[in-house]
C-alpha cells in the first residue's frame, strides 16, 4: 500500500517534470525561433537559405601555370587537382624532376640557384607564399613568391626558370613570350580586374 | 583544366619534341560551362596596405558573346584555404557560394574538418553581394573591413598562345618579339574577396591555394 502511494506520487512528480520539461522546451524552442528570425532579418534574407551538404574537392591550384608542365593529362592531372597540398610532395616531387629533366635535358640549376630536386620540391606541393608585410609579387628581381599580382609575368618567370639556366640566359628563345602585360589596364581599388570584354 | 597550366605544358611538350598533347590542345576552347576550373589564383596586398586581396578565377576564355551566359553554379563552392603555420594544411578558409543572384560568402575561419571534404561555415557568414552582371557596373559590397565582389571580368592572364601552337606545329622553334597575347579580349567568372590582414593569423607569412568543391 505505502509503496503503491509512493509510487502514485512518483508518477504524477513525474508528468509534472515532463510537463516542466515542455514548457521549457517550448520556451527555449521560441526564443530560439525569434532569434533565427532576427538574425535572418540582420542578413537582409527573407528567403531560408540553404547551404547544408558535403562539398569534395574537383579542383585545386595556387601557383600559375606549373602543375600541368609536370603532370601527364587525363587522370593523372585530375589526380593532382583531388590531392590536398601537404599530401603532394611525397607523392609528386619524384614525377615532377623526372618531367623536368625530359622537357630540358640541359637543367643544372635555375636562377635561383635551385637544382632540379629542390626546384620540384618546391614546385611539387602547390601552394602560394604570401607575405602579409611589403610586396606581394610572384617575382620581380628582388622578391620571390611573396604573392601574385595581377600584372606579374609569371609565364616569362617560369620559362626562365625552367630553361634559362643559372644565369637566366640559356635557351634565349624560349624565356620569354614577350608578352609582357594585360591588354586591359587593372584598377587600382577594388575588385581591382578590369571589366569584361 | 588550367588555360595557363595547359598552354604552358603544351609549349614545353612541343618545346622538347613530344608529341603527345593534341587531346589538351582541343580541350581547351571547351572549358566554358565547367563551373569547377580554376583558370588562375591571384594574392596581393590591396590598395589599403591593412589588407589582402584573393581573386579566384573560373571558366576561362569566355568570349564577349559568351560571358552574359556563363554563370556560377549553387553546387560548386570556391574554397581560399590559408595555412599560416607552414605545414600546408589549411588552419583558415574562406569560402564563397552562389544562392540566387548573390554570392555568400564565410570565414575566415577554422574549417570543420581539412582536407578533401568540407561543409559550409554557415556560422561564419561573412557577407554577400549580387553578382555582377555582364555589362553593367561591378557590384561590390563590404562588411565588416571585407570587400566582395563575384561576376564577370577581363581575364587578367597573358599570353602568346598563338605562338604556342605555332611552335606544337613544327612552324615556329621559339617565341616572338614582341609576341601578342591571345588572351586579348577573353573573359573569366571573377570572385574577388579583400580581407583585413589581422583576420588571417599573427604569421608572417601564409600559405594560399584555391579549390573548388563540388556538392555530393
Amino acid at each position: 500500500m505505502f509503496g503503491q502511494k509512493q509510487n502514485k506520487n512518483n508518477n504524477s512528480t513525474f508528468k509534472e517534470n515532463i510537463m516542466k520539461t515542455n514548457k521549457i522546451k517550448f520556451i527555449v524552442f521560441s526564443i530560439l525561433t525569434s532569434a533565427v528570425f532576427v538574425s535572418c532579418n540582420d542578413n537582409d534574407d527573407s528567403t531560408e537559405t540553404d547551404f547544408s551538404g558535403t562539398y569534395v574537392q574537383k579542383d585545386q591550384m595556387a601557383r600559375p601555370a606549373i602543375n600541368t608542365v609536370f603532370i601527364g593529362s587525363g587522370s593523372p592531372k585530375d589526380d593532382f587537382n583531388a590531392t590536398i597540398p601537404s599530401a603532394m610532395g611525397a607523392t609528386y616531387q619524384s614525377v615532377f624532376q623526372s618531367r623536368l629533366l625530359a622537357l630540358n635535358s640541359g637543367y643544372t640549376t635555375n636562377a635561383l640557384g635551385q637544382d632540379a630536386a629542390t626546384f620540384t620540391g618546391l614546385l611539387a606541393t602547390d601552394v602560394l607564399g604570401v607575405a602579409k608585410t611589403g610586396t606581394t609579387t610572384f617575382f620581380d628581381g628582388t622578391n620571390v613568391l611573396t604573392g601574385r599580382a595581377l600584372a606579374d609575368d609569371v609565364i616569362d618567370v617560369e620559362l626562365l626558370l625552367i630553361f634559362g639556366g643559372p644565369s637566366g640566359t640559356s635557351n634565349s628563345g624560349l624565356t620569354s613570350d614577350h608578352v609582357n602585360a594585360n591588354d586591359k589596364t587593372f584598377l587600382t581599388s577594388f575588385p581591382y580586374l578590369a571589366s569584361a570584354w | 583544366m588550367k588555360k595557363s597550366r595547359l598552354y604552358l605544358g603544351l609549349s614545353l611538350v612541343a618545346v622538347s619534341g613530344l608529341i603527345l598533347m593534341a587531346a589538351d590542345h582541343a580541350d581547351a576552347p571547351a572549358v566554358t560551362g565547367n563551373a569547377n576550373d580554376i583558370t588562375d589564383v591571384y594574392a596581393f596586398q590591396g590598395q589599403d596596405n591593412n589588407n589582402l586581396v584573393f581573386v579566384v578565377n573560373t571558366q576561362g576564355l569566355l568570349s564577349p558573346g559568351a560571358t552574359a551566359n556563363a554563370t556560377f553554379n549553387e553546387n560548386v563552392m570556391t574554397e581560399i584555404n590559408i595555412d599560416n603555420n607552414g605545414d600546408n594544411v589549411e588552419d583558415l578558409v574562406i569560402q564563397a557560394i552562389k544562392r540566387g543572384n548573390k554570392m555568400y560568402f564565410f570565414g575566415p575561419t577554422a574549417p570543420g574538418m581539412t582536407g578533401t571534404s568540407s561543409t559550409i561555415k554557415t556560422n561564419a557568414a561573412a557577407g554577400s553581394v549580387q553578382i555582377s552582371q555582364y555589362g553593367a557596373s561591378a557590384i561590390t559590397a563590404t562588411n565588416n573591413g571585407m570587400k566582395f565582389f563575384a561576376g564577370p571580368r577581363d581575364d587578367p592572364f597573358f599570353f602568346d598562345l598563338n605562338q604556342y601552337k605555332a611552335i606544337l606545329a613544327g612552324t615556329a622553334s621559339g617565341f616572338n618579339n614582341p609576341g601578342t597575347d591571345t588572351f586579348a579580349g577573353t573573359n573569366v567568372l571573377s570572385t574577388i574577396v579583400e580581407v583585413p590582414k589581422t583576420m588571417l593569423g599573427s604569421s608572417s607569412s601564409i600559405n594560399v591555394w584555391a579549390e573548388t568543391k563540388q556538392k555530393q
